[in-house]
């Protein structure tokens, strides 16, 4: 579904991204995690084209990302960010609608969309008016979701997208969202740096350090079979309350 | 059939006459606003449409609105024009100016009278105090505090060869302008200042003038500059006034000019006759400076809005086109307003006309509206700039749906920036001549009188207020509610 060949970003002398490869399978949650800086938000805004690889190619649905084709590719990809990035002149509705309204769409179509969303993200209808300011910050992450969502797109990025959110609010955010990928059976793109969080969403965790894919594998391949000693370390200074 | 011929004579005459508009420039003091309204209305007694533009910036102005052709004649001073205008290094006969000013297109009358020289004045207690009677002797007095008018400081016939020629070392000069320099000669905060000889404060404030003991002053002997291209039945007119006005004339023109605030009352007592008392509605004097004002400041400030926030948006990106463009509007903001007239003025297409002063304005008027542009775009985190970006929005569509709502705050800021700077620098309009506010202001400020200052200056102190309150209240028009609510 998205293929990363012989990928690298530099910044000057900077390496932020070695030369990697990686297969995110169709229909399957892929988590990016590691410490701050290991790169993996680097390859998340590598696909979506906010950066342009040093060297490398990358592939979506077959497509080569290419300056010339990157609007076309970008609407058909979701894109949340931990702080949700909703512009804050617009009202929760006009931003879900933005990206549609500016393709004139029909009004009846981004209608029943938005309905759905509401749904899907149990968002309350009434809602829709505030702006982002009058939001809660779980509220604002669920808009956020659902403008990622309103064109349907064939790929969802998520960046952090429960970082910033006190934790009872995260843990339930966290259930929901594994409810919405499971129906929504999409291909999914995930960082975080939260080791239990990769493990409850993950079809397949990616673990990087400075700028290289250390292993990648299920949790438990993670757990029993740690490839290096980076591996092993990772995992314990995630150490769960339970275990303390 | 005799009659006839005469009356058709006049007639063609009149129709003739009427064909040529003819426009008397004059410097900003009062001497030369009252030799412009006796040249007026000696051309409307000989059958001429004749106006005044009144209060003027400066020589260099006036000259070039005369080569111009924005005005047809102005008065000025043989001194001046030996100085300032031919720049000839040694003192020419009258005949030789006339020669070397007509080839330059201008023509010159005899001299009316008087030499308005200039002189050196202190209060007359304090002269006599001091023992001090001509200029040499102020070689024994380094220390007074001197305030000469800019004018002066800079003239080749002006402040530095004199001392020079004197031998003078005074420690203490600076620059102050010609009107406020008698208010501070009054009170003491300066003890000497350069005068014209025919002041009329000279003798109602009771100073000396200082003997000019070895001769260094030049002469300068009033006459009328015209454009060659004035009708000759014109010329002639402005003839019959060589030789009328001598300095005792002169002096009491101007004292009347003083007394009464009234430059035309004064020009009516060199014709003998009892003036007509102009106009002098109040209300709507204001309201024609303010209307004039408006039309500057709304001008100036739409050619702001227009250029600048494109040009802000430029400059929001990093590199050099962006730091050229912030440097090149803020040098422009040092440039000093008389200084920027002087020199738009002898461009073509501007001359003395509104066009110019609404184009000084606008360049004031970039440096906020750039600025706030470029900071309140720079200021969007990146976080929604990606997210704009991500979205799949073009480039174009980003600026106009995300970014320009997001900075209109700042921006809205800048404009309202300009538009209060401009409301305050469109009074130097009335130093070309334009009108405006500054009109009542700068000619009030040569007759050192209050209240006329007050008419200018209050109209445009609540005029500030409102553009102020207008743009509060284009706030809720111009920035999204959700930018305006709070967290």
């Amino acid at each position: 579904m998205i293929k990363l060949s012989s990928v690298s970003k530099k910044f000057g002398t900077t390496v932020a991204l070695h030369e990697t490869n990686l297969d995110v399978s169709a229909g399957k949650a892929t988590v990016l995690i590691g410490p701050s800086g290991c790169g993996k938000s680097t390859i998340l805004r590598l696909i979506i084209g906010l950066l342009e690889p040093t060297s490398g190619t990358i592939e979506i649905d077959g497509d080569r990302v290419t300056p010339t084709n990157i609007l076309p590719l970008r609407r058909r990809i979701g894109y949340v960010i931990q702080e949700g990035g909703l512009f804050a002149h617009l009202t929760a509705r006009k931003n879900i609608l933005l990206m549609a309204k500016h393709l004139k769409q029909p009004a009846e179509r981004m209608e029943t969309r938005l309905h759905e969303l509401c749904e899907l993200t149990h968002f309350p209808e009434d809602g829709l008016l505030r702006y982002p300011v009058e939001l809660s910050g779980g509220q604002r992450q669920r808009v956020s979701l659902m403008r990622a969502l309103m064109l349907q797109p064939s790929v969802l990025l998520l960046d952090e997208p429960l970082g910033a959110l006190d934790p009872m609010v995260r843990a339930r955010l966290q259930d929901e969202l594994k409810e919405i990928f499971k129906r929504l059976q999409q291909t999914i793109v995930m960082v975080t740096h939260d080791m239990a969080e990769a493990g409850f969403f993950a079809d397949c965790i990616v673990l990087l350090n400075e700028g290289r894919i250390v292993q990648s594998g299920t949790l438990d391949d993670l757990r029993t079979r740690p490839a290096t000693e980076f591996v092993r370390e990772f995992l314990r200074a995630q150490r769960a309350v339970e275990a303390i | 059939m005799k009659p006839i011929i005469p009356i058709l004579l006049i007639f063609g005459l009149s129709v003739g006459a009427q064909a040529q508009r003819i426009v008397v420039g004059s410097k900003k003091f009062t001497e030369s606003y009252v030799l412009g309204e006796i040249a007026k209305t000696t051309l409307q007694n000989a059958g001429f449409a004749a106006e005044v533009r009144q209060g003027m910036g400066g020589t260099i102005i006036l000259w070039q609105a005369l080569q111009g052709g924005e005005i047809t004649l102005y008065p000025e001073y043989t001194g001046t024009i030996d100085e300032e205008i031919l720049k000839t290094k040694q003192p020419l006969s009258t005949d030789q100016m006339g020669a070397l000013l007509r080839q330059r297109g201008v023509g010159m009358t005899g001299e009316l009278g008087f030499n308005n020289t200039y002189a050196l004045v202190m209060r007359r207690d304090r002269a006599a105090k001091l023992g001090i009677g001509k200029i040499s002797d102020l070689r024994n007095h380094p220390d007074l505090s001197l305030g000469l008018t800019h004018e002066f400081l800079d003239r080749q016939d002006g402040w530095t060869p004199l001392s020079a020629r004197y031998g003078l070392q005074m420690r203490n000069v600076r620059g102050i302008d010609h009107a406020l320099g008698y208010a501070a000669l009054a009170n003491g905060s300066i003890d000497l200042k350069d005068a014209y000889s025919t002041d009329a404060r000279i003798a109602e404030n009771n100073l000396v003038v200082l003997d000019d003991d070895l001769h260094f002053f030049p002469q300068y002997k009033a006459v009328f500059l015209y454009r060659l291209d004035m009708d000759r039945r014109a010329v002639a007119a402005l003839e019959t006034l060589v030789g009328t006005i001598d300095e005792a004339r002169m002096t009491r023109l101007n004292s009347e000019a003083e007394r009464t605030k009234n430059y035309a009352l004064a020009a009516a007592l060199y014709f003998g006759q009892k003036p007509v008392s102009p106009s002098n509605d109040l209300i709507r004097n204001i309201e024609r400076w303010t209307l004039r004002h408006l039309e500057l400041v709304g001008a100036s400030l739409f050619l702001g809005i227009i250029a600048g926030i494109p040009l802000g948006i430029r400059a929001s990106r990093p590199g050099p086109v962006s730091n050229f463009i912030l440097a090149t509007s803020g040098v422009i903001q040092t440039i000093p307003s008389l200084a920027l007239l002087a020199l738009l003025v002898p461009l073509p297409f501007f001359g003395i006309s509104p066009v110019t002063a609404i184009f000084a304005l606008f360049l004031y008027s970039l440096l906020p509206i750039v600025r706030n542009t470029a900071t309140g775009l720079q200021d969007i985190p990146t976080a929604v700039r990606e997210s704009a970006a991500a979205l799949g929005l073009e480039p174009r569509a980003q600026l106009w749906k995300v970014f320009l709502p997001l900075a209109s705050r700042t921006i809205l800021a800048g404009v309202k920036t300009s538009a209060i700077i401009n409301v305050g620098t469109a009074t130097l309009a009335a130093l070309i001549g334009v009108g405006g506010l500054g009109e009542p202001i700068i000619s009030g400020l040569n007759l050192n009188d209050y209240s006329t200052i007050l008419q200018g200056a209050i109209p445009a102190a609540l005029l500030a207020l409102l553009v102020q309150f207008f743009f509060d209240g284009l706030d809720r028009v111009f920035v999204p509610k959700g930018l305006r609510l709070k967290q």
